[in-house]
């Protein structure tokens, strides 16, 4: 066995300028996602007619197919249907892909969150003079956004890793910097295994990120 | 005053409500009891439209609102009105003991944080829980978390409270002490509404009783008239098939039943 983890250890710097392009493509495609998600939860708890089926059809789909066939279907197939779209970056295509993707499952994710907060408290402020918008804002929303926070924040793990999928349309992040560096020494070990180390480091970082959040906001219900 | 007149209402095809009429005076405390299924939980949530009435007026304090030809800002003022006692007390997992009381007083009526706070301790020292005033619900008993649901609804300073069977998810052994509460609140001549199934301490706080099943008010009376001579049949008969129920409680659980007759007695 010849791992050479001088190199290894080497070539580290370089690949590290790469983790804003991968953070960039995570933290962006997770906004979209979070605001299209929002979305979808509203029409899912509310019942709205029409915009409900379509919903319904829009998580299933994206949820039921690959990740990396939508981003090629979004980056290769969306061109030839609209001329328009021919000048689209990998970049802004990989976000694009992601985004929808994340948002699929951020819909149920947000539905559940809302729909755990039991209907009794809603019907409580109420009976106590608030109008629903106060009962939401000050009773409801809370209480979803913190049951929602563990599974968002997995979404976004995820995120952070699919994010390497942008590689196969081009876009240089961190895995595609890592392929580069093995096939040009043939290191293949050393450099994937030096890329993997990157990702497992951000998402541990993440996590205890989370972590501490999520024990400051528990302890904040039990007194 | 409280006062319903042709209330009706359905839940797809069964007609849940058919026409009740029923009035409650300033001061008044009305228990409301019958079977399950009979609508009485139905009645006191339209009485602030946590259920729509498909037809009928409600008349509570100055608020009247005729359900056929009813606005969003009337449903309001209406609900402002009353407030509810639930089954399940259904307090705010997000707030205090004390913000549940006074979170509607800031929110609703843009009150000052430190005068609400002072209102929201003597509620809590009057249902006797201003020493747990900053715990979360959680941390609670169901006795506990009753007991603040009380305050929370007395703090608003409502018309009338509504009582939905407060205590019927309760453990036997905080039984006593929430309807302890509740006579507190009953002697001090406040508009109250309760649907319960303790007969006995539905004798001792009525002014009036109210028996209802399958939708309608069937008969009703002072505690003497409706416990000691029913007239009509279906009331005699629940009343019985209370009684049995009761004395098998009292067979099975001794200790239940030993704090029913606490209550009885005070
Ligand atoms: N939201 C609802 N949808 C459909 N049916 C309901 C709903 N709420 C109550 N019901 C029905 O209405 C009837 C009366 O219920 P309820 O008022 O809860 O009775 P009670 O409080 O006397 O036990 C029952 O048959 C119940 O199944
Ligand atoms: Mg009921």
């Amino acid at each position: 066995m010849n791992f050479d983890i001088g190199y290894m250890i080497e070539i580290i710097p370089e690949l590290l300028k790469y983790v804003p392009i991968t953070l960039y493509l995570a933290i962006v495609s997770m906004i979209i996602a979070i605001v299209i998600g929002v979305f979808l939860a509203l029409i899912l708890v509310n019942k709205i007619p029409v915009l409900l089926q379509i919903a319904k059809v829009y998580i299933s789909f994206f949820r039921g197919t690959p990740a990396l066939v939508q981003l090629l279907m979004i980056y290769f197939g969306l061109p030839q249907l609209f001329p328009l779209l021919n000048s689209i970056s990998a970049e802004t295509a990989a976000i694009i892909a992601f985004s929808i993707n994340t948002s699929a499952y951020l819909a149920e994710i947000f539905r559940a969150g809302l729909e755990s907060v039991d209907k009794g408290q809603a019907e409580a402020a109420i009976s106590v003079g608030m109008t629903y918008p106060e009962a939401l804002r000050g009773i409801i929303l809370p209480q979803a956004v913190r049951n929602a926070i563990p599974a968002t924040g997995n979404m976004f793990i995820g995120l952070i890793k699919n994010s390497s999928l942008a590689f196969t349309i081009g876009v240089t992040e961190l895995l595609a910097q890592g392929k580069l560096m093995a096939t040009s020494n043939l290191k293949f070990f050393e450099a994937y295994f030096a890329v993997g180390l990157i990702y497992w480091v951000l998402t541990m970082l993440y996590s205890k990120l989370q972590e501490w959040y999520e024990n400051r906001l528990g302890k904040a219900y039990q007194r | 005053m409280i006062k319903v007149s042709n209330l009706k209402k359905r839940f797809d095809q069964t007609e849940v409500l058919k026409n009740i009429n029923f009035e409650v005076n300033d001061g008044e405390v009305v228990v409301i009891i019958g079977p399950s299924g009979s609508g009485k939980s139905t009645l006191l949530r339209c009485l602030n439209f946590l259920e729509q009435p498909d037809f009928g007026t409600i008349q509570v304090g100055e608020v009247t609102v005729d359900a056929t030809r009813v606005k969003r800002a009337e449903i309001n003022r209406l609900r402002t009105q009353t407030s509810m006692v639930f089954q399940h007390y259904n307090l705010f997992k997000n707030k205090t003991a004390l913000e549940n009381v006074t979170h509607a007083l800031i929110v609703t009526q843009k009150m000052d944080k430190n005068e609400a706070d002072q209102i929201g301790r003597d509620l809590l020292n009057q249902v006797g829980m201003v020493q747990k005033a900053d715990s979360y619900p959680v941390s609670l008993s169901g006795g506990q978390q009753q007991r603040v649901g009380i305050a929370r609804a007395l703090a608003v300073k409502p018309h009338a409270i509504l009582f939905d069977e407060p205590t019927s998810s309760l453990d036997p052994e905080w039984v006593g002490e929430v309807l302890r509460v509740i006579s507190g609140i009953a002697n001090k001549r406040k508009t109250m509404l309760i649907v319960t199934h303790e007969m006995g301490f539905a004798r001792q706080v009525a002014d009036k009783v109210v028996f209802m099943a399958d939708g309608v008010i069937v008969e009703q009376g002072t505690p003497e008239e409706i416990f000691d001579h029913p007239k009509n049949e279906r009331t005699k008969q629940f009343l019985q098939e209370y009684t049995k129920q009761f004395a098998e409680d009292i067979k099975v659980d001794s200790h239940a039943s030993s704090e029913k007759r606490d209550l009885l007695s005070t």
